[in-house]
């Protein structure tokens, strides 16, 4: 009995651990994309946070500086997305592809020209990064919490609050926004910087909480698979917390199995569990598995009529 | 916003803006590479010098340039058809298996001549195969595109690692690579060690592409789709079928990648031969315009910045070649995402002189 809760515990922890940039990066999408501004620049966000936080912390010493250049460092991407999008009604695709290579080239670049470590960062010393706050082995440092918190806190702030009734509003139907004396801009641009903010989180968790410093193209996807989790979670917060949970813990069975051989199939090959969260995701697309609705103005710029 | 477009002159929409827009990138670059402690216009001059200041570099820019205008012109035809397909990367990848699995199990079998047509019909296959999915998602069950052939590109490099990994490896190898192909599926190479035949195949599509798009009644069709679904029913077209045409010569298009790097160069198929070109690819279309006379000059100009960029970083330490893949993300920032950012103060300068 002991040692199956201790098994599910570490389980439940791992998952934890695994889905918490998930989570933080999931809920800054879904404001970004409920007030109509397609995110595919999350994981060029979460890059660069991831970067920015460990340089700073390698720097200064300091965990809680990193975070703070981590955020810093996404709110910038996230500004220039809202120049691009909301200013200058581009494209949101090409934009958020564009931040999110520019990401991948420029970490590098000046990881390179400033630690000469061919891109990465010096290795964290753990007094510069989050350690674990109550139970020691299963990595729950500060970060997972604000993680937890972030969900009903989003759930709060779209369906509970005035800001974000406006918010729905400006990403079902602009016009209306518009027509009753509200700033369709500026609401954007406070939606797209929620969204900075939780990227910068989740990227700050990556390089400074999970890792011990940053390593190029450290997100490996996970900005998307947390963009899978919003559709798959239907651009609503605590369906798109479980999604993110559910795929969590998909890489943290892949993890366990790795090498195993499960009685009857045989050795599972663990780039499967990699593919499950994408593969499900389309087939939620598709219609097999309900349907996901996105908000209706979701990628078309808004243009006020003079 | 239309009656503000159209205020500009048909040549300033056509060559000076892009002009502009590139410009704008490469001064933003010239800042960065400045910053890094580096006299820009010194690593300009090593640069161009790196991509055509010997017959080997320009072979290796014209190599380069040759995977740029496949994944482009993928790009552009997609584009044409008001579908937007970032799934370059993983077409590329599936192309690239597509001609090695026909060349593993053939190579014994068939001369060259027969060998290499053969491998670029899989490459093609294969590569509109991967991309015939999303497509029929979008045709069919409305799923987004953009979404599901990011998503795809992830499923592809799963899929290849675990292909590679499990049951293509070389027997005794301990990289994840399969065994060489028999030299009938060699592309012949064309100058210096890496500029193959397949340079050709790339003048071959452009050519195709720019005769189907603007010549033939499926093209015409294709650009109604995307500028006018409409208008396109009500012409008479099947928006179903004509996306999954689009989407399958897109990915098509992308699968020659693997024809250029796995028969011309490397010949086996191995791990992330593709990496980065099919996300390229919509830099070079944006430059060039999705013309295909664009999509080539675009290609060329990333062919030289990739070949140069890697000559730079061999001179100076403090840049490393991933400066390139900055420039492309600036170039799709400003040429694609911001490339209304110039057209007010260009509009009020041309407004003034006339």
């Amino acid at each position: 009995m002991g040692d199956w809760s201790s098994i599910v515990f570490l389980m439940s922890a791992a998952t934890l651990r695994v889905a918490t940039p998930l989570i933080l990066c999931a809920m800054g999408g879904l404001f970004s994309e409920k007030s109509g501004i397609i995110d595919v620049g999350l994981e060029g966000k979460m890059l660069m946070a991831a970067f920015f936080s460990a340089a700073t912390a390698s720097v200064t010493g300091s965990a809680w500086a990193g975070v703070g250049a981590g955020i810093v460092a996404a709110e910038v991407m996230a500004l220039l997305h809202g120049f691009a999008c909301i200013t200058h009604r581009g494209n949101q695709v090409v934009s958020g592809v564009a931040l999110n290579i520019l990401a991948a080239g420029l970490t590098v670049v000046l990881g390179n020209a400033w630690f000469k470590q061919g891109g990465q960062t010096p290795a964290l010393p753990s007094e510069s990064r989050l350690l674990p706050l109550f139970f020691p082995n299963a990595g729950d440092n500060a970060l997972v919490y604000v993680g937890l918190v972030a969900v009903p806190f989003t759930w709060w702030l779209i369906g509970r609050t005035r800001f974000g009734l406006r918010l729905r509003a400006v990403g079902e139907m602009p016009l209306a926004v518009d027509a009753a004396g509200i700033s369709v801009a500026w609401l954007r641009y406070r939606a797209v910087l929620l969204c900075g903010l939780f990227a910068g989180l989740a990227g700050s968790y990556l390089a400074i909480a999970q890792n011990a410093g940053f390593s190029r193209d450290m997100t490996a996807g996970q900005g998307f698979i947390a963009l899978a989790a919003i559709i798959f979670g239907k651009w609503r917060p605590f369906p798109a917390f479980g999604a993110c949970l559910m795929f969590g813990l998909l890489d943290a069975v892949a993890i366990r199995l790795q090498g195993l051989k499960v009685p009857g199939i045989g050795e599972v090959p663990v780039q499967l569990f990699q593919a499950l969260p994408y593969l499900l995701t389309m087939f939620l697309l598709a219609g097999f598995i309900g349907r996901a609705v996105a908000p209706k103005a979701v990628g078309v710029p808004y243009v006020k009529e003079h | 916003m239309s009656v503000a477009r159209r205020a500009l002159p048909k040549w300033a929409d056509i060559v000076l803006l892009p002009l502009i827009n590139i410009a704008l990138a490469f001064i933003v670059v010239g800042v960065i590479v400045a910053l890094l402690g580096v006299d820009p216009f010194h690593a300009l001059k090593l640069l161009v010098l790196g991509a055509v200041g010997s017959p080997e570099s320009i072979g290796y820019t014209l190599y380069y340039a040759t995977n740029f205008a496949f994944t482009g012109l993928a790009v552009a035809v997609a584009f044409h058809a008001g579908l937007f397909n970032i799934g370059g990367e993983g077409q590329a990848y599936l192309g690239g298996l597509g001609c090695g699995l026909a060349i593993l199990a053939l190579d014994k079998y068939l001369p060259a001549w027969a060998m290499i047509p053969v491998a670029i019909a899989a490459a093609a296959l294969f590569g509109a195969a991967w991309a015939a999915v999303p497509a029929w998602l979008q045709a069919w069950r409305g799923s987004h595109i953009v979404i599901t052939t990011i998503m795809f590109n992830f499923v592809a490099s799963a899929l290849m690692v675990y292909l590679m990994v499990n049951v293509l490896i070389a027997p005794g190898s301990m990289t994840p690579q399969s065994r060489g192909f028999g030299s009938s599926g060699f592309l012949p190479i064309l100058m210096g060690s890496t500029l193959n035949a397949s340079i050709l195949l790339a003048i071959a599509c452009c050519v195709g592409v720019w005769v189907f798009l603007w010549h033939t009644s499926w093209g015409y069709a294709l650009r109604t789709m995307g500028h006018n679904p409409a208008a396109a029913i009500y012409a008479g077209t099947n928006l179903r079928r004509m996306t999954m045409l689009a989407m399958c010569l897109s990915g098509a298009l992308a699968g020659f990648v693997g024809v250029n790097e796995l028969m011309g160069v490397q010949h086996r198929i191995m791990l992330d031969f593709q990496a980065g070109y099919g996300f390229a690819g919509i830099a070079v279309a944006l430059m060039g315009r999705n013309h295909p006379l664009g999509v080539a000059l675009a290609a060329l100009l990333f062919g030289a910045l990739q070949q140069g960029g890697a000559e730079l970083a061999f001179d100076i330490p403090q840049i490393t070649r991933e400066m390139v893949v900055v420039i492309q993300g600036l170039v799709i920032l400003f040429s694609g995402a911001l490339e209304h950012l110039p057209r007010p103060w260009l509009q009020a300068l041309l407004a003034r002189r006339s």
